[in-house]
C-alpha cells in the first residue's frame, strides 16, 4: 500500500534527515522523493509503501503532524489513491 | 509518481478551498420490518438500523484519516415509514426508534419519516402526514419528506394543501428553536429513490438491501479554479467540468471504500455543489466569480444553468453511477453568499423560485415571515411542483414560515442550516386555488409510451 507524504514550509536543514528517521522507524519504505524550493518555501513529497509499517496511518498522521509542528513545518500523509483518481483517468 | 503541482493542488482544495465528501448516507430497507403489532415493528427497526449502520461512523472517519478528506456528515435513509407503519399504525413508535438507533449509532440524520401520495392518499397516508409536526418536534435526528407531485402522475392538490397547513404547524410546534422542524422537511415533485442527502433522503422501493450513496461537494474549489479565467463562457464552463471531475472521483473513491468494507451495494454518487455557511465554500460567489455584481442580479438564472450542466457533465464521467439530485444546491441559509444577498434585498423569493428551474433542487431553506398563511405556502408548493413536474426534473420546498418573525429579522439554526434573513412573499390570497382540492393533470408530455 502507497502514501504520498507532503512536507510544506519555510526551508531548514535536516528536513529530510529527520522525516526519513521516523519512516525508518515505523518500517516504512521510502521509494521517491522529490522537492522543490521555490524562494525560502520548501516542498517536499515522497511516496512511500506502507503495507509493512507498524503504525495505523492515522497514528502515523498524528506522528508527522506533531513532528512537523515541532520544527514548523505542515507534515501530512494521505493513500497514494486520492491522487491517481484526481489526476490520472 | 504524480508530479508534485498535481499533488499540491490536491492538497490545496482539501486545506484551503473546503473539498469534502459532503455526505455517505446508507440506505436501508425496512420492508422486512413490517409486521402486525406496532411495538415490534419498532423493535424491529431499532435492531436492523443498528446492525446494518453500526460501523458507518467509523468506517467514515476510518477513510476520512486515509485518503485526507473530510467526510463532513454520515447519514441513514430508510424506507418511507409511512409504508412500513401503513397496516398497524405505529409511525409515532417507529420514529421513536429511529431517532434512538441514529443517537446510538451516532449518526447525524436518519431520513425517511416520508411518503408518496403524488396521485393519491389513503387515509394511512393521511394520518401519517398529520403526524410529521409532533414526529419532528419530539425526535432531533429525523428528516422527513412527502412527495406531492411527479410528471407521470400529475398534482396531488389535495397533499398541497394538507402541507401548506403541516409545514405551519411544524413552525408552530417548534416556534422557540425559529421552527427549525421545518428544516427537516421537504416537499417534493418527482422525488428520487437514492437521494444521499437531507431532508430529502429516503430509501426507495426499488433499491438494493442496503445501499451506499454519496454527495461530493466543493463549490469552493470551483470558485478558486475560475478566479484564474479570463476567457469566455466556453472556457468557463471547461473549467467547471475539469473540476467537477476531480472532486467526482474523489467521492467514487470514497463510495467505492464505504460500500465494500460496509458490505453494502454501491448505489450512486450525487454530483452536487452542496454549500456551507462558511466563507469560501459558497454557490453564490461561484455565479458572482462568472461575473455578476451579485446573485439575484439579471444574468443569475443562465449563470446557473452553465454552472448546473457543466458540473453534470464533469461527473458523469468520473463516476460508474449517479443519481440522486445532481446539480448545483441553492439552500439560502446554508450559503454565506445567498445569506449576504438575500438579507440586503438582492435576491428575491422569485428570483429563487426562477432559478430553480434551471438547478438542484429547489426553494431551500429560505425563511419566510411568521404570519405567512397555509394556503400562500401551499401555493409556493404548487408553483415550485409545477416547476418540476412540466420539466420533468426534481423540485423542492423547503420554507421556514419563522414563528414570530417578520421581513429583516433572521432565524438562527446553527452548524450546516446556517441562518436565514426573512424575506418576503406575496401575500395575495391564493385561497379558491388551493381549497378547490383534486389533481392538476399530468402535462401532455407525460405520455411516452
Amino acid at each position: 500500500m502507497k502514501a504520498i507524504v507532503s512536507v510544506i514550509g519555510k526551508d531548514r536543514k535536516g528536513i529530510i534527515a529527520k522525516i526519513s528517521t521516523i519512516l525508518a522507524a515505523h518500517n516504512i519504505n521510502v521509494e521517491d522523493i522529490s522537492q522543490t524550493l521555490l524562494q525560502e518555501y520548501f516542498t517536499m513529497i515522497m511516496l512511500v509503501d506502507i503495507s509493512q509499517s507498524t503504525l495505523k496511518i492515522g497514528e502515523l498522521k498524528e506522528l508527522l503532524k506533531a513532528e512537523g509542528e515541532k520544527i514548523g513545518m505542515s507534515i501530512n500523509i494521505q493513500h497514494q489513491e486520492i491522487f491517481d483518481v484526481m489526476h490520472k483517468i | 509518481m504524480i508530479n508534485s503541482s498535481e499533488i499540491m493542488e490536491t492538497l490545496e482544495m482539501i486545506d484551503s478551498q473546503h473539498l469534502d465528501v459532503r455526505t455517505i448516507t446508507m440506505g436501508i430497507s425496512l420492508l422486512d420490518c413490517i409486521c402486525e403489532d406496532p411495538n415490534k415493528t419498532a423493535e424491529k427497526v431499532y435492531e436492523k438500523v443498528v446492525k446494518k449502520a453500526g460501523k458507518l461512523v467509523e468506517t467514515g472517519c476510518e477513510l476520512e484519516e486515509e485518503f485526507g478528506v473530510p467526510i463532513v456528515n454520515k447519514r441513514v435513509s430508510v424506507t418511507p415509514v409511512s409504508l412500513i407503519t401503513a397496516g398497524n399504525g405505529g409511525y409515532l413508535q417507529v420514529i421513536k426508534a429511529l431517532d434512538a438507533a441514529a443517537k446510538e449509532i451516532k449518526v447525524d440524520f436518519i431520513g425517511g419519516y416520508s411518503a408518496l401520495v403524488h396521485k393519491g392518499m389513503s387515509a394511512a397516508e393521511r394520518a401519517f402526514i398529520e403526524s410529521i409536526p409532533e414526529a419532528l418536534s419530539t425526535t432531533e435526528k429525523i428528516c422527513s419528506s412527502v412527495n406531492v407531485a411527479t410528471t407521470k402522475a400529475g398534482m396531488n392538490m389535495d397533499a398541497v394543501a394538507l402541507m401548506g397547513k403541516t409545514i405551519k404547524e411544524c413552525a408552530k410546534k417548534t416556534a422557540s428553536s425559529d421552527g427549525i422542524a421545518c428544516a427537516k422537511l421537504v416537499v417534493f415533485a418527482n422525488a428520487v429513490e437514492d437521494n444521499p442527502f437531507m431532508a430529502g433522503a429516503f430509501h426507495g422501493t426499488g433499491e438494493a438491501e442496503t445501499v451506499i450513496n454519496v454527495g461530493v461537494s466543493g463549490p469552493g474549489v470551483v470558485k478558486a479554479a475560475l478566479e484564474s479565467v479570463k476567457g469566455d463562457l466556453t472556457e468557463v464552463a471547461e473549467t467547471i467540468k475539469k473540476t467537477a471531475f476531480k472532486i467526482t472521483r474523489v467521492g467514487q473513491l470514497v463510495a467505492r471504500e464505504a460500500s465494500l468494507r460496509l458490505n453494502a451495494s454501491f448505489g450512486i454518487i450525487d454530483l452536487s455543489l452542496a454549500p456551507t455557511p462558511v466563507k469560501g465554500d459558497s454557490v453564490a460567489r461561484i455565479l458572482e466569480e462568472i461575473g455578476l455584481e451579485s446573485v439575484g442580479s439579471c444574468g443569475t438564472t443562465a449563470t446557473l444553468a452553465l454552472l448546473n450542466d457543466a458540473v453534470k457533465k464533469g461527473g458523469i464521467m468520473a463516476s460508474s453511477h449517479t443519481g440522486g439530485l445532481s446539480g448545483a444546491f441553492i439552500p439560502v441559509s446554508e450559503d454565506e453568499g445567498m445569506i449576504s444577498a438575500a438579507g440586503a434585498g438582492r435576491l428575491t423569493f422569485d428570483k429563487l423560485e426562477a432559478m430553480t428551474s434551471v438547478c438542484s433542487v429547489g426553494l431551500d431553506m429560505i425563511a419566510i415571515p411568521g404570519d405567512t398563511k397555509a394556503e400562500v405556502i401551499s401555493a409556493i408548493i404548487a408553483d415550485e411542483c409545477a416547476i418540476g413536474m412540466v420539466n420533468n426534473k426534481t423540485t423542492a420546498v423547503r420554507v421556514i414560515p419563522a414563528p414570530g418573525k417578520k421581513v429583516g429579522d433572521s432565524v438562527c439554526f446553527g452548524g450546516l442550516l446556517g441562518e436565514a434573513p426573512v424575506i418576503p412573499v406575496s401575500t395575495l390570497s391564493p385561497l379558491k386555488f388551493i381549497s378547490r382540492g383534486g389533481r392538476i393533470p399530468a402535462p401532455l408530455h407525460s405520455q411516452r409510451n
